[in-house]
């Protein structure tokens, strides 16, 4: 562990030192640069067979260069020893790393050639972080805190602006600070610049404390909010220092306060405009998947650099145009590319995180601009940590008068401590003119140190801090589920209380904006077939499923094949002396091809939750594979019969507008149709009337529904399969019932393929086939509680084994003969679509 | 009314030591009473369901059956009202009043626990103490009703899926010859123990007159 940072850590300084010798040696050398061909023609004398062409590409080759040394540092950092990790947080070791940095570029050029520019800051680092911030904001807790949120991000951050420029002032006035050239206001300027807690370091302190909801999406929304704030007030002030102090009268401190609720209010409805802008594009950007995650950052970016344009509050905008296109982009988009945005997203906004940090530090080894006035700096510090102490309590106790639920004193006093000043302070500071504020550097090194002072002191004992004082933490809770219809149910039984009480509270509001939004608003800006599943409850769910089918595929995987063991010993020799290999890849791909082509069919709508997530094409195969062992055919024939061979040559073509998987619709078809075909013969030659039901969905045309026909005869058989499945025949609840089977004799009684035991049997016997084989589908499959509580024998076995993620939960069900009468009335097999 | 004007003071003195509220918020919620009522002395069920708001609610029916339910009058026995006064109206809507500042652990702990007692009471509609598979059912199907896409199988499909998770949780691995009946009161607690109901299962009761209250924050 140690020694990878330490050879992090060279290989950076080496980078350096290599790097901008010579960059120096070769920039000192103008008239080079200036006339190239001059050059060439003097000393070289024929074709040159290489060149050495450093200024062609210096610019993007340094950009590059500290780009790969920001992504080193970071890997060192986050590589370090746990012990320091788990003390000092990751922004801190990053500005001290900095530090190192810097001094090494500045031994080398005894000045320093690299600095965070204010321009570089705020159009290439800023906005990613911020759109990251805003796309990924918990929706839900940062409108109910909404008014919280803006009490603090708006009257806290004048508030702190206010009496920090005030104080200082005060102070300097009454001589501790000496003989410095500032008036009141450029105090004001300096107190507005530094009265805003940073988004960076605060997302970075507190994601590694887990402290409550509440408090963090308080200090998290008010770091964002007041952010643009800060930047209103700060071009506010900046005015009026250029205006100059006689010619401030009522009217133009009238404009600036109108100016700023413009500004503000501008940048934010701006963003808004461009989250509209955003949601509907992803509407129709159906057949460019491949660049339409592009546009969310596109998009954000415009609407970024338009406020800025347009002089409005940037940060605002693109926090705004973040949060409220999230939930229409997703659900508009494809789920590939929401996972790309999503990755996209958290890679840029750490990027630039890291580069931040790093170049906080990196800036701080310059000679040129420090200037030290004890008093001034001491004081600042002061300040800033009592205002924002002050202004916490203060504020809080004005809201916790209208609050439901008081924010408590701890809360409040991890609020106040948690007031990071990070990289914008630094950014307006270096913008400050150095013609109107004499004083620039006092400033900037003033600001550097309050960052520095709080990301690390604070940072570091943040932690303890929180553990000390017992804040509540974020409850990490493994019931994801049902905790969701909790919430749901906690809504809805609010507002209908109320409702009775007659009073329109919170509650009565979010509703009504729910409903609007549902009717108009999701009507405009979501796809139909988006608008359909969009239900937060169902993507948990989906998610889930997901989640655990991807468990089985790689489980299975894990284990040589997806459970082509079986018992039948000669068959699976035979198996795996053959197709060994093969099988491993035909599998995947299979299994790729056919979800994709249902997802794909079904657009995601609610059925690819019941959707068992294992693919049919697979499932079929065992339950063919199983029948036939019985009457002894064995394991090659099955799987000519029924394994489509990947046409791998279509996986090497390149594409650059699509991923070439399960591009050929013929391939899928036939794949779909050889499923079907064997399905169709199992069921005709075995005559037990068993179809893999693999879908509810009554909503589609190309409905994949098979009723689980259910006429065995001597009505012992076991149904088991799919509850969801059956119900799409069934009326009521009772019906629907399911059940894993479990006194499951092979060869006896009805299979649902989608179930079949050997599924999940990779091993020859693995311990749930000792007595029964036993079902296995992913566990989400099975969280279907597949039994009908009527006839609910026992909840059998919670079999967790020991080789399969998959957890067991198996009724014991033994349906009685009229429920099988009752499902027979359904047991027509329904494969049109296969035919067609 | 002019005469019997100490009458109702006094109750709702009573009712305001019984139940926490105060004075004015009794005074208002009585007011409301008697607008649902339509000046009747008791409430029933088609007095509730009249309400406009409501109709849009989709577990309306629990909500208003959980007024007429016994358990949540503080008395032992089981079963359901037709028609219920005052005083029990207010019983039940203190379920949802906020707890005061500074109270005690001791004390939060035991508030907290009546509001699971209520939620579970309303899952638990058969009065026997578990959430059956098959109530919990009716619950998120009608929780999800309002998505007329979601079917019946689909809220049946994230039930189970729940339970499952509840099962897991609650009970771990389950012998073979183990059964899930469903959710007691101490396994509900304990899936909502992070969930800080204390301070979610609260709505504002306004001290002044809620017909004159347009909006709050």
């Amino acid at each position: 562990m140690a020694s990878s940072v330490y050879l992090c850590l060279l290989r950076a300084v080496f980078l350096v030192c290599f790097v901008n010798p010579l960059i120096q040696g070769l920039s000192e050398d103008e008239s080079v640069f200036q006339n190239p061909h001059h050059q060439q023609e003097e000393n070289l004398t024929g074709l040159p067979i290489v060149t050495f062409k450093w200024h062609h590409v210096e610019t993007p080759y340094l950009v590059i260069i500290w780009v790969f040394v920001a992504g080193l540092a970071k890997l060192s950092v986050v590589e370090l020893n746990h012990h320091v990790i788990s003390v000092v947080p990751e922004s801190g070791l990053l500005i001290i790393l900095g530090f190192i940095l810097g001094g090494i570029v500045w031994g080398a050029d005894r000045a320093q050639t690299f600095k965070l520019l204010p321009p570089t800051f705020f159009y290439y680092l800023l906005p990613q972080i911020i759109l990251d911030a805003s796309y990924f904001m918990p929706n839900k807790l940062f409108f109910s805190n909404l008014g919280a949120i803006l009490i603090y991000a708006i009257f806290g951050t004048c508030w702190n602006a206010a009496t920090v420029g005030l104080s200082l002032w005060g102070c300097y006035e009454a001589g501790v600070m000496g003989n410095l050239d500032i008036g009141l206001l450029q105090f004001l300027l300096f107190g507005s610049l530094i009265a805003a807690v940073d988004p960076v370091a605060v997302i970075a302190v507190f994601e590694e404390v887990h402290v409550n909801e509440v408090l963090f999406i308080l200090v998290f929304g008010e770091s964002l909010l007041n952010d643009g704030v800060t930047v209103v007030l700060y071009n506010v002030f900046d005015a009026f220092v250029a205006l100059g102090g006689p010619r401030i009268d009522a009217a133009e401190i009238f404009k600036g306060i109108f100016s700023f609720v413009v500004v503000a209010f501008g940048g934010s409805f701006l963003g808004i405009g461009f989250a509209i802008l955003l949601s509907l594009l992803t509407r129709c950007t159906k057949h460019i998947q491949i660049i339409e995650a592009g546009f969310v950052f596109v998009v954000g970016y415009l609407a970024y650099l338009t406020a800025e344009m347009l002089s409005l509050s940037a940060i605002l905008s693109i926090t705004f145009c973040g949060i409220c296109c999230q939930k229409y982009v997703n659900a508009n988009m494809d789920e590939k590319s929401v996972t790309t945005v999503r990755h996209a997203m958290k890679l840029l906004a750490n990027g630039s995180e890291t580069m931040i940090f790093l170049f906080l530090g990196v800036t701080a080894i310059d000679t040129e601009i420090w200037v030290w006035n004890t008093g001034f700096i001491l004081l600042t510090l002061l300040f800033v940590f009592i205002y924002r102490i002050i202004g916490t309590f203060l504020f809080t106790w004005m809201l916790n008068k209208f609050r439901l639920v008081p924010i408590e004193v701890i809360d409040q006093v991890v609020m106040s401590y948690g007031g990071l000043r990070g990289a914008v302070a630094y950014g307006l500071a270096a913008l400050l003119d150095e013609d109107k504020i004499p004083e620039k550097n006092l400033m900037i090194s003033t600001t550097l140190i309050v960052v520095y002072f709080t990301v690390i002191l604070q940072g570091i004992t943040m932690k303890p801090l929180v553990q000390w004082l017992k804040v509540k933490r974020a409850a990490h809770s493994d019931l994801k589920l049902i905790e969701k219809l909790n919430n749901r149910a906690f809504d809805h039984i609010l507002a209908a209380v109320e409702d009775i009480c007659g009073r329109i509270g919170d509650n009565w509001w979010t509703r009504g904006w729910n409903r609007f939004e549902e009717n108009y608003i999701s009507w405009l800006l979501m796809k139909p077939k988006a608008r359909k599943n969009r239900d937060y409850l169902f993507s948990i769910f989906h998610k889930l499923n997901l989640e655990d089918a991807i468990n089985y595929v790689s489980e299975g995987e894990r284990q040589g094949s997806l459970a082509f063991s079986r018992s039948d010993e000669a068959a699976n020799v035979d198996f795996k002396k053959q197709f060994g290999s093969e099988f491993a890849d035909v599998m995947p791909n299979i299994m790729v091809d056919m979800s994709n082509y249902e997802l794909g069919i079904e657009h995601f709508s609610v059925t690819s939750i019941v959707k068992d997530t294992i693919p049919s094409v697979s499932l079929d195969i065992h339950g063919q594979d199983r029948k036939n062992a019985m009457d002894d055919i064995n394991a090659h024939h099955l799987l000519q019969q029924h394994l489509y061979r990947s046409r791998k040559h279509h996986r090497h073509k390149y594409s650059r507008s699509h991923f070439s998987i399960n591009q050929n619709e013929d391939e899928v078809q036939e794949i779909f149709q050889r499923t079907m075909r064997s399905r169709l013969e199992s069921f005709k030659s075995t005559k037990m009337g068993v179809n893999p039901a693999k879908k509810i969905t009554k909503h589609h045309k190309k409905e994949l529904t098979h009723k689980m026909p259910n006429g065995h005869p001597d009505g012992t058989g076991h149904l088991y399969g799919d509850e969801v499945d059956i119900a799409v025949g069934s009326e009521t609840g009772a019906i629907n019932s399911t059940f894993m089977r479990d006194t499951y004799t092979v060869g006896a009684g009805i299979e649902n393929p989608v179930f079949l035991p050997d599924m999940d049997s990779p091993t020859h016997s693995p311990p749930w086939l000792m007595e029964t084989e036993a079902v296995a589908p992913s566990q989400r499959a099975q969280r279907r509680l597949p039994w009908t509580p009527n006839r609910l024998r026992r909840l059998a076995p919670m079999r967790i084994s020991t080789c399969s993620t998959d957890s067991f939960l198996m009724a014991d069900v033994s349906l009685t003969l009229e429920e099988h009468e009752e499902h027979s009335q359904t047991d027509h097999v329904e494969m049109r679509p296969v035919f067609d | 009314m002019g005469a019997s004007q100490s009458g109702p003071v006094h109750m709702f003195q009573d009712l305001a030591y019984k139940t926490g509220f105060s004075i004015e918020q009794i005074k208002n919620l009585h007011n409301r009473f008697i607008y649902l009522t339509q000046a009747e002395d008791t409430l029933r069920r088609e007095h509730l369901e009249n309400v406009s708001d409501l109709a849009l609610n989709p577990i309306r029916r629990q909500i208003i059956e959980a007024f007429f339910d016994k358990r949540n009058m503080g008395e032992k026995e089981k079963g359901c009202l037709q028609e219920i006064g005052f005083e029990e109206f207010v019983t039940v809507l203190s379920f949802f009043r906020p707890p005061k500042p500074h109270t005690a652990d001791e004390e939060m702990k035991n508030i907290k626990k009546e509001k699971l007692r209520f939620l579970f009471n309303m899952h638990d509609t058969d009065n026997d103490g578990i959430i059956t598979l098959d109530e919990y059912r009716r619950v998120v199907e009608e929780l999800l009703s309002s998505y007329e896409i979601m079917g019946a199988e689909t809220a049946k499909a994230i039930t189970d899926a729940a339970m499952l998770e509840v099962a897991s949780v609650t009970v771990g691995q389950m012998g073979p010859d183990e059964f899930y009946e469903g959710i007691t009161f101490e396994q509900f607690m304990q899936i909502l123990k992070d969930v800080e109901i204390e301070t979610k299962m609260n709505i504002h009761f306004w001290n002044l007159d809620t017909r004159t209250v347009q909006c709050g924050k």
